[in-house]
């Protein structure tokens, strides 16, 4: 038997989604011991990674269930959090858009559940719909709309929000996925392939896996239902088609297939919502493409799927109690279930990891602040988004950034480098940080020089530079190897 | 900031750039400028190892980077000034580029005239939005052309090969002799998209399967590439059930087709032809924009450098000349129209007092045709296709007999060329 | 016997049609429609050759590897035997283009030459 590192902790958090990260940071602000032990090579590439990136409104959700609960109190979190982070975070406005009388009427009725609870919606007529947005159907009757709805790019703020825990303390376990999991006394223990772990309090943040996990407690009550969605990114010169996120009036399953302006300017379309047997089922497929280009072609006519540069998909975290489940668990104590947090999962965040604090208070768990908590995060130079004396000036104090690596997105060697050091790994984690082959041509031109220079940062081979972690190896030879092997066979 | 001038600013070193800087010089101009982003002249032509280059220029089959060495020796000749690794990031109406390096930081460079040559890009998966899974071990065949013939890797040794473009077939057999293997070249069309050449020498001398009508419908494995499906299509391009196969492989290489890269002249102002992807141009190839030329792959895809180099040559002459004369007078312009069986042709617009090369594309393959250049001059041709650009060249003579606005280039049967003959 | 090349001369590639007698020689000839996919059809029935490109590893550039080429093409079923040949070959910069890394490559009467300058 391989000897297995042991430590105890006093907070393990399973998963470094964007649930996770989010707790992670909330519980830097105190005088604890935070581990996060995240099963793939970086965090953030679940369920979060394929997130569409909207900071909802809150009008969506059915009064009196947990996703009502934190949505719009997360919705308000957002300003000062992605400030704090240097997170891209747009406000760029929501509109539910009826397309005849009867969805109209639905309309009203959001409107009506916003007011309550405080969200800033108004309606808007045809005229002003069609001011706002000149290139939605022009057969719609209005809108409702919600201007604090917003965009972030999750993986990036999932990144961030783990950057700025380890700043403050928290540590990190990646490539470790927990194995088995079972109770010692008043410990819980959670083992990893390299790894034994014990803790006063495991929090369960592990998404699709979080039934999973549960059930290795033998605590099994709930079951995570994975519903995939299937996204379609378009090149940057669609930026001008829409400034809001625009979503149809939703069905009883999900909330339909929406107009994404992401956080960076280009847009999506999508997610289609089918239940799946697969937890990590991440084909796309010629159906969902067609179903979502017909949603969002009924919203905005003129998209054109030639625009086309880059399709994922993702899987939610369905629970089966249809909301999601923020409780310590009724037979283990000490064991903290954060699970089935589909959408507005990202929304909802920062408020269940502010829940969390109080949580862990109430359940007795001293928590005393940490008088040195440092909120904000080194600042990220985007060189694209520099002023050209700005642009100058930063390639002055570091010649790296004078060195354009994306052509397409003009991501610079700095940035790469700055991405390296603040946490990638891989291709992917590069990419999803700094947008180096995010662009229309899809790393064709860039990604040699991205590997090289994670090789070099990393010091490691260049053959064993990833595309998101162990396996998935871009490269899987030298240069006349092949040759050489034939002749010794 | 750094601030510049230049009489002519040349944007992109690969072979279109060359050409056009070396006959910018050629004009009188002073100052000319190659602005390259990669760390070397030559383009995409020094990853481009194989031979068939320079067959119409040089009267021999030169390897990519001969063709390049040819080029970038004469402009080593010259006091043309090169900046590598500068990448534009802005183009503006009054010929100001912005541009970076580490050496300068931001530079400005006022230009007197510009020209375009950036290349291409490769047509990716998300634009074909294949189905399946996203492992590790996709790449564009000119990704992989440059990792296994400039960085020295090997993406992996059982590929199959989307699409047979000539970068598609050169791959093939540049797997094969590097010891990997090929296990098919799928083609949605009915016939290889490249040359026969390139079909006979990089797939039937290796045994390699070329599979016509067919696509990639799904591709597998989690981590890494395990495998794809590749079916039959109908006419509409549509997989026909029960035609899938499974292949096994660890790489799968796309090529797919080739996109001028226009965002930098778009941002400008410049008009694009959608068909073309290209600017719109003159006979000169000047672009809506005064003083701002194109050529190369940025204005169309070209198969041949031999035409790429001709073409350059043309807007590195009109670009020179531009610069030392600020601007000049056209007279009568004429507009082009792709009539039967012409899917563009370049330039779109024409002055009549110089001699004009048009090229060309056909839409469909046809035989034994003729094609009709607006009624000044007709040229026989016994095979035509969509992968082979033709050029037709006529002289001002031909021209004063233009009458109307406009004249059509068509595809005409030797029949009717007969008739109206 | 028959056989059919397609001639690869030019873009036209026509079906050169081939009737070969009993020890493989061409009998008769025909679908080409000029003399050069004659001469081609005949030589790559008889003898066909090919054009080696490919790369050595190399130091001393900015490149980890140097193109090379034969200067005259090589009989077609040399080409394995040749990149194996060349496989753990390794040169030197600086290198002029047209240099001559292997005289009378693998005894075929055809130099291995740098195809770029190094």
């Amino acid at each position: 038997m391989i000897d297995k590192t042991r430590c105890s902790v006093q907070i393990a958090i399973v998963g470094g989604g964007i649930v996770g990260t989010s707790v992670a940071r909330e519980l830097s602000k105190y005088n604890l011991d935070v581990l996060l032990i995240e099963k793939e090579a970086e965090v953030g590439w679940g369920t979060t990674k394929a997130n569409s990136g909207i900071v909802h409104g809150g009008f969506h959700e059915v009064p009196g269930t947990l996703k009502a609960k934190y949505c719009f109190p997360g919705n308000q979190m957002f300003p000062q959090l992605c400030e704090e982070l240097d997170v891209s975070f747009k406000q760029n406005g929501i509109l539910m858009v009826a397309r005849n009388e009867e969805e109209m009427k639905t309309v009203e009725q959001y409107l009506e559940r916003g007011l309550e609870r405080g969200v800033n919606v108004r309606l808007l007529s045809r005229e002003e719909v069609l001011k706002l947005e000149p290139h939605l159907e022009p057969s719609i009757l209005g809108a409702l709309y919600a201007p604090e709805g917003g965009s972030v790019m999750p993986f990036e703020l999932a990144a961030a929000l783990m950057e700025n825990s380890i700043q403050n303390g928290v540590q990190l376990l990646t490539e470790n996925p927990v194995t088995n999991a079972w109770v010692e006394g008043d410990q819980k223990v959670l083992e990893t392939p390299a790894y034994i772990i014990k803790a006063q309090v495991v929090i369960n943040a592990a998404g699709l896996f979080a039934d999973d996990l549960a059930r290795m407690f033998g605590d099994d009550y709930f079951t995570i239902r994975p519903r995939k969605g299937e996204e379609y990114l378009f090149d940057m010169t669609t930026k001008d088609l829409v400034k809001s996120t625009i979503f149809p009036v939703p069905s009883t399953k999900s909330k339909g297939i929406l107009v994404i302006p992401t956080s960076e300017g280009n847009l999506m379309i999508g997610p289609t919502g089918d239940d799946v047997l697969e937890k990590e089922d991440l084909t796309t497929t010629t159906d969902g493409f067609s179903r979502i280009l017909e949603g969002a072609r009924s919203l905005v006519p003129s998209i054109d799927p030639r625009k086309i540069i880059a399709q994922f998909a993702g899987v939610r975290a369905a629970s089966s109690r249809h909301d999601f489940i923020v409780e310590f668990s009724p037979n283990i104590p000490g064991l903290l279930h954060l699970a089935g947090i589909e959408s507005p999962g990202l929304t909802a965040a920062p408020a269940i990891a502010a829940d969390v604090v109080q949580m862990m208070k109430d359940a007795g768990i001293k928590m005393e602040p940490k008088i040195d908590f440092e909120p904000r995060r080194r600042k990220v130079i985007r060189f694209h988004r520099l002023s050209r004396k700005e642009q100058d000036q930063v390639i002055k104090e570091n010649p790296a950034y004078g060195r354009v690596i994306c052509r397409c997105e003009t991501i610079t060697e700095g940035e790469i480098i700055d991405a390296v050091r603040r946490g990638a790994r891989t291709l992917d984690g590069v990419k999803f940080r700094v947008r180096a082959g995010a662009g229309r041509c899809q790393g064709g031109f860039c990604q040699p020089l991205v590997m090289e220079i994670i090789s070099r940062e990393l010091g490691i081979p260049f053959e064993q530079v990833t595309k998101r972690g162990t396996g998935s190896e871009q490269i899987r030879y030298a240069a006349k190897e092949l040759l050489t092997r034939e002749v010794e066979q | 900031m750094k601030v510049l001038t230049a009489d002519t600013a040349v944007i992109g070193g690969g072979p279109a750039g060359l050409a056009a800087a070396l006959t910018a010089k050629k004009q009188g101009a002073d100052k000319v400028l190659i602005i390259e982003r990669n760390n070397e002249l030559g383009g995409i032509l020094q990853q481009c190892i194989h031979h068939g280059f320079g067959l119409h220029r040089f009267k021999q089959e030169l390897s990519g980077p001969e063709y390049a060495q040819r080029f970038i020796d004469m402009v080593k000749k010259t006091d043309i000034e090169v900046l590598l690794e500068t990448m534009v990031s802005e183009l503006t109406p009054e010929r100001k580029i912005y541009a970076v390096n580490s050496r300068n930081g931001m530079m400005e460079i006022s230009a007197k005239a510009v020209v375009l040559a950036m290349g291409c890009r490769e047509r990716t998966r998300g634009a074909l939005r294949i189905p399946g899974t996203r492992p590790a071990g996709v790449f564009s065949a000119g990704t992989a052309q440059r990792f296994m013939n400039i960085d020295g890797y090997i993406p992996g040794k059982k590929a199959v090969i989307l699409g047979s473009g000539d970068i598609g077939l050169i791959m093939a057999r540049r797997f094969t002799l590097e010891g990997a293997r090929v296990e098919a070249v799928v083609e949605v069309l009915p016939y290889a998209a490249g040359l026969t050449r390139n079909v006979v020498q990089c797939l039937e001398d290796f045994h390699i399967p070329l599979y016509l009508r067919s696509t990639v419908i799904e591709v597998h494995g989690e981590d890494r590439v395990e495998g794809v499906t590749i079916a039959e299509v109908d006419e509409a391009w549509n997989p026909i059930a029960g035609t899938e196969r499974y292949i096994e492989c660890d790489t799968l290489l796309l090529s797919v087709g080739l996109i001028p890269e226009n965002e930098l002249s778009t941002q400008a102002g410049v008009a694009v032809d959608p068909v073309t992807n290209g600017p719109i141009v003159n006979e000169s190839l000047m672009t809506n924009i005064p003083g701002v030329f194109a050529c190369g792959n940025v204005l169309h895809v070209h198969d041949l450098v031999d035409n790429v180099s001709k073409e350059a040559e043309r807007a590195g002459r009109f670009a020179g000349r531009y610069a030392l004369e600020q601007g000049e007078d056209w007279k009568k312009r004429v507009k082009v129209i792709a009539g039967e069986n012409i899917r563009y042709v370049v330039p779109h617009e024409i002055g009549l007092d110089e001699p004009v090369e048009f090229f060309m594309r056909v839409q469909r393959p046809d035989e034994n045709v003729v094609i009709d250049v607006g009624g000044l001059r007709s040229v026989r041709q016994r095979s035509i296709r969509p992968s082979e650009m033709l050029n037709i060249t006529v002289t001002p003579e031909m021209l004063k007999n233009v009458t109307g606005d406009s004249i059509t280039v068509q595809v005409v049967t030797l029949k009717e060329a007969e008739v109206r003959a | 016997m028959h056989k059919t090349i397609i001639c690869t001369v030019c873009p036209l590639s026509c079906n050169v049609f081939l009737e070969l007698g009993d020890n493989d020689e061409i009998v008769s000839l025909t679908g080409n429609r000029c003399p050069r996919g004659k001469a081609y059809a005949a030589k790559e029935h008889t003898a066909p050759e090919r054009t080696l490109t490919t790369t050595v590893k190399a130091r001393g550039g900015i490149h980890p590897l140097l193109p090379v080429r034969t200067d005259k093409p090589i009989p077609k079923e040399m080409l394995l035997e040749a990149v194996q040949a060349v496989s753990d070959l390794e040169v030197e910069g600086p290198i002029r283009m047209g240099q001559v890394l292997i005289e009378d490559f693998l005894g075929t009467g055809s130099n291995l030459v740098a195809s770029r300058d190094l």
